[in-house]
């Protein structure tokens, strides 16, 4: 019973921190090496607000999450832009900006356990015998919102259907009038609040440490691959694995087993599907 | 200097265009046309280390350029002549360094033998590692490499193998200070002109069509796949060359072996020298290691600078140095009238 609840809150976490990085990948073809980057800075600039400003705390989520799309939506306007379409130079782009982000953080004095999101609701629940805090209950039930809200964006709305055309056929849609630079903007700018989304809801179950951002990165990495790069479907089912694979090695084997874990689930999709367990799209594209 | 309607146009200098072909030998002034630039690099990293006698500190900064300059060289191969972006250059330090701490601690291995074996089961191990992502195109070569020298981190430090946190102590060192400087600066130089040798050979003709474009490879019956692994091996040969140099250098492997240092200055270098050319490579890391040393005090600020003159470079200078000087070396502008 422990290891179903806590697979499943699990499981939406890590589809909550891969889905920023799964809906760039997905849209606008940029792998955003400063995924894990973003996630930590959104973080910190929630607890900037809350203690250096003494904002209240609902505000500074929401100045976070802003301030985080608008970071990503710089990003892309200032830099990536001009280097679209140069693949090894965007590759490098975004990981230099993702490793400058974290590192000057970490020069910046982001050490220690001083750092530290209240939660927002205390107290715990018994789920069937298991005893569940609030926090991560909250964490599950936005999380699962977040999608639904995502699915009815990209389904029902005028932007959400550029998003999708440009991800299916960036030469069509972009006869058919739609901006190419401006939908990956855009995707851009939602891929960074949902990273900060998912640092808002998560962080506050443990410290800000920078060491979280590659952690996020590479778990957002592994989910993304196994699930088939820019398939959503996939990395959420991706993650649902990851996630109670994770579980069973913490109750059976012991924690350190994780990492290992999902560096052998990323070389066994290599290996044995590469396009991940979604991945339909141009599947022989990808292999040579 | 806008000198009336025209347009600036390029064109090459006499002598580039005699050194290009046969007439290169008709000449001693064309020889040393074509000679110089090498003759130049190879006299000023020989004479280097006698130049510093004076300053054994900085004699010691030479071995870490060579060895970032090793690295920047495998990034270089890699990205711009096979079209394989690797994001992890410590990975090859780590490995090639923790290779040659077992041979040398382990299987006591004179230091002489332990480099080359080590450079030789680290770039096997290396390669198997990347196999599984050969056989794709797109991101995923990038993004694996970006994990393992963050995987094999954690890995050592959880199950506490090879030494743990503390890593491996206690091997031998090189006899003396001259030894330690010309081997690095040697292996270097064999490294250079053996791989752009390589590159002028039948498979380097093909490497670089794997870049442009795989796909035509494969419709010439050619193994995609088998060139990548080849290319990949070579790389990491030379990345766990400067791991196992660095290892007997520190006497020491530990898990600094796979700092993020080693993965970003070799970018950062390749990037501000120009890739291409291999040369470039050398030239960025002249530029960036000794800059780091004056900048030591900063601790990990120097990442963010580097990722923040990286950045810069590729925006707004994407070229880089190298192929500017040469392009200066071998052309010259004018306007001309239209």
């Amino acid at each position: 019973m422990e290891v179903i609840v806590y697979g499943i809150i699990n499981s939406v976490m890590l589809s909550l921190m891969a889905m920023g990085f799964t809906l760039v990948y997905s849209i606008s073809r940029l792998p955003n090496f400063a995924h894990g980057a973003l996630y930590i800075t959104s973080g910190y600039i929630v607890w900037l607000c809350l203690n250096a400003l003494g904002l209240n705390y609902f505000l500074s989520i929401v100045l976070g999450i802003a301030a985080t799309s608008i970071l990503g939506a710089l990003i892309y306007r200032l830099i990536i832009m001009r280097i679209r379409g140069m693949e090894i130079s965007e590759i490098i782009a975004t990981y230099a900006i993702g490793l400058a982000i974290i590192e000057g953080l970490r020069w910046g004095g982001l050490r220690g356990s001083t750092f530290t999101l209240p939660s927002f609701l205390a107290g715990s629940i018994r789920i069937g015998g298991v005893i569940v805090g609030y926090q991560r209950l909250f964490a599950l039930v936005f999380g699962l919102a977040v999608f639904a809200a995502l699915y009815v964006l990209v389904k029902s709305t005028r932007t959400g259907l550029a998003l999708k055309g440009i991800a299916q056929d960036e030469r069509a849609a972009m006869m058919l009038g739609i901006d190419s630079d401006r939908v990956a903007l855009i995707s851009f700018a939602m891929g960074s609040g949902l990273s900060a989304f998912a640092a808002v809801l998560i962080l506050p179950l443990g410290n800000i440490v920078v060491e979280t951002g590659y952690n996020v990165l590479i778990y957002s990495i592994a989910v993304s691959i196994i699930g088939g790069l820019g398939s959503w479907e996939g990395a959420i089912l991706a993650s649902f694995i990851i996630g109670f694979a994770q579980i069973l090695t913490e109750v059976f084997l012991s924690t350190h087993y994780q990492m290992v874990i999902s560096l052998l689930a990323i070389i066994l999709t290599l290996l044995l599907k590469p396009s991940g367990i979604f991945g339909k799209q141009k599947e022989l594209d990808d292999r040579v | 200097m806008n000198e009336g309607p025209g347009r600036k146009e390029r064109v090459d200098r006499g002598i580039k265009v005699r050194s290009d072909g046969i007439y290169a030998v008709s000449s001693s002034r064309e020889m040393t046309y074509l000679a110089g630039p090498r003759i130049l690099l190879i006299a000023v990293l020989l004479l280097l280390p006698l130049a510093l006698e004076m300053a054994p500190y900085w004699k010691r900064v030479i071995n870490i350029l060579c060895v970032y300059a090793l690295l920047a060289i495998s990034f270089d191969f890699l990205a711009n002549c096979v079209g394989l972006v690797c994001l992890g250059g410590a990975m090859f330090i780590g490995v090639g360094g923790y290779f040659a701490a077992t041979f040398n601690v382990n299987l006591h291995m004179p230091v002489y033998l332990s480099i080359p074996s080590a450079a030789i089961a680290g770039a096997v191990v290396s390669t198997l590692l990347l196999l599984p992502c050969l056989s794709l195109r797109g991101v995923y070569f990038a993004i694996v490499t970006l994990m393992y020298p963050l995987l094999f981190t954690r890995v050592i430090e959880a199950f506490n193998i090879l030494g743990g946190s503390n890593g491996i102590t206690g091997l031998d060192s090189f006899p003396g200070q001259n030894p330690e400087n010309y081997t690095i600066i040697l292996i270097l130089l064999a490294v250079l002109f053996g791989l752009r040798r390589l590159l002028n050979e039948d498979i380097g003709l093909v490497m670089h069509a794997v870049k442009d474009n795989d796909l035509s490879v494969r419709a010439s019956g050619i193994d995609v796949a088998r060139i990548k692994t080849l290319a990949v091996f070579i790389a990491s040969f030379i990345g766990c060359l400067g791991g196992a140099y660095l290892a007997h250098l520190y006497m020491w492997a530990g898990l600094s072996l796979f700092a993020l240092d080693f993965s970003i200055i070799p970018i950062a270098a390749v990037t501000i020298g120009g890739g291409g050319s291999l040369f470039g490579a050398i030239v960025g890391c002249s530029i960036l290691v000794p800059l780091s040393e004056f900048l030591r005090v900063f601790g990990t600020f120097r990442i963010v600078l580097y990722c923040t003159i990286l950045t810069g470079f590729i925006v707004f200078k994407s070229e880089g140095l190298m192929p500017y000087c040469t392009r200066k070396y071998q052309q010259f502008e004018r306007w001309a009238k239209v």
